[in-house]
């Protein structure tokens, strides 16, 4: 696993923080948002690289930088993590040749596709860089990574805005059931925190704008004064292998991904439908593709994006379990580290392989008020012990597609 | 050394990111200097940038090496 956070870099380093109910929510810095309505969100704290902060130069050498928007920097650091984490460092070209790569992003280099309109509006068109469209495609992280480590197996990238994350694993991990690769790795990477990204989820009423002198209380799921979601960058990116390929070479392994589930609401835009309908059935078909009830799933993470629509997860996630909702803790890590877009989903889906390996479920945030009662535990403000054999993450994306993905310990 | 050439160093060294010392005038842009076609793309741009000249296609290519750029911005400069 690898992972690049607001809360930093390292999945360990994240995850202790995450725990110990840290925010990695600031105002932005990177520019000067105070003519936007929203000026806050998470950013990847920069520092020394000793201290779990980024400093992109340890990673990628300078004159290759420039040719990658910061998505791909982020991710070809989670990937590096993952990489040495897994111990995968295959030599001969048939071991490459099963090994793919599946990294998405939900929108791609937007900074870059600004700073290159920019040269074109200035009439510089022919200034352009040669790299600008190499550095701003969404399926850049999947190239550099095979090209960095010799991967040669399938080279894919999902697009699919917030549930790019989930796509990613739940594809890589079907290509490997197919026999298409024995190794996928697979994840997201996102980097919108820049002017044009948050001026744009302004614009949809997307963002919370009524927390700009308290950030860190800013992304509050299912709290009636949530207001809109906080947008984070980051990456999350596992290295996905057969079960029998991973035991035979002594891999250490966190978890099983046993179940995944999509669908499209087909309905609104921006907007889910009522219940989340679209939820309910992603949610249900993995639990059918992972042959297993509802009630055997023990931890919940939620989509939870801190807005109006927290309620109808709700809703859906009520009706998958029933009475067995009692049994249930979801929580919403985007409280902690804000909205990841296309990489949320892969680093939720690590948190909840997590949750199973260390028997602690992360806590949801800022959830002072319930804006409705539920059986659901939704794990406020601390984190909780609680033994969890099967965890389920959702995600969910603009054009009404749904997707989930259950993870088992072994 | 002319001023011209020591400035096209000076964008070799910064674009490529390689040592001062590498960038000899028999220096090949791919084979000395580990850069790609694209960085050679970028590398055309950026002389036409710093000395305001216009450096066409045709021409470009045939720019391989340290020397090559020097002798064409040079031969432009002094038409």
């Amino acid at each position: 696993m690898g992972m690049v956070t607001p809360l930093g870099l390292g999945t360990e380093n994240v995850w202790k923080r995450l725990i110990a109910g840290e925010s990695g929510i600031d105002r932005i810095h990177s520019f000067d948002p105070s003519e936007l309505a929203a000026h806050i969100g998470g950013e990847v704290p920069e520092g020394p690289t000793s201290e779990g902060k980024l400093t992109i130069s340890d990673w990628i050498p300078v004159k290759d930088q420039k040719k990658m928007d910061r998505f791909i920097h982020l991710g070809m650091i989670a990937a590096a993590e993952a990489v040495e984490d897994s111990g995968w460092k295959p030599e001969s070209e048939e071991d490459r040749c099963a090994t793919g790569v599946q990294i998405g992003s939900g929108i791609g280099g937007l900074q870059t596709i600004y700073d290159a309109s920019i040269t074109v509006y200035e009439g510089r068109a022919k200034r352009l860089s040669p790299f600008f469209i190499p550095s701003a495609l969404g399926n850049l992280v999947s190239g550099n990574v095979s090209i960095r480590y010799g991967f040669k197996g399938p080279n894919h990238s999902a697009v699919t805005a917030c549930a790019t994350g989930v796509h990613a694993i739940g594809d890589a991990a079907r290509l490997i059931m197919l026999g298409d690769a024995d190794v996928m790795i697979a994840g997201g990477a996102e980097a919108t925190v820049c002017k044009l990204g948050i001026a744009g989820f302004c614009s949809a009423r997307a963002l919370s704008t009524g927390f700009n002198d308290r950030p860190k209380q800013a992304s509050r799921p299912w709290d009636r004064d949530r207001d809109g979601f906080v947008m984070g960058e980051g990456a999350g990116i596992v290295v996905l292998e057969e079960y029998e390929h991973a035991k035979k070479r002594g891999a250490k392994i966190y978890g099983e991904v046993v179940g995944y589930g999509m669908s499209g609401d087909a309905h609104h835009i921006t907007a889910p439908a009522e219940g989340h309908e679209g939820a309910y059935r992603a949610m249900f078909a993995a639990v059918r593709s992972a042959g297993i009830t509802p009630g055997e799933i023990g931890y919940v993470n939620a989509h939870g994006t801190s807005t109006m629509a927290d309620d109808l997860e709700l809703d859906a996630v009520e009706r998958l379990f029933g009475d067995e909702g009692r049994k249930v803790a979801m929580s919403s890590t985007k409280s902690a580290i804000g909205h990841l877009l296309g990489a949320a989903g892969a680093v939720e889906a690590m948190f909840s392989m997590l949750v199973i390996r260390d028997g602690v479920v992360p806590p949801t945030l800022n959830l002072d008020n319930p804006s409705r009662e539920s059986i659901i535990d939704r794990v406020a403000h601390e984190a909780q012990q609680r033994k969890v054999n099967i965890a389920l993450s959702n995600s969910f994306g603009f054009g009404g597609t749904n997707a989930s993905v259950i993870v088992r310990g072994v | 050394m002319s001023e011209i050439a020591d400035k096209v160093k000076k964008i070799v060294v910064e674009h490529l990111g390689v040592e001062e010392s590498k960038v000899t005038p028999d220096a090949s842009f791919i084979d000395d200097l580990g850069a790609d076609s694209l960085d050679t793309v970028e590398l055309v741009m950026a002389f036409e940038e710093a000395f305001n000249v216009e450096i066409p296609e045709d021409a470009a290519e045939k720019i391989a090496t340290v020397k090559d750029a020097i002798d064409y911005i040079e031969a432009q400069k002094a038409a």
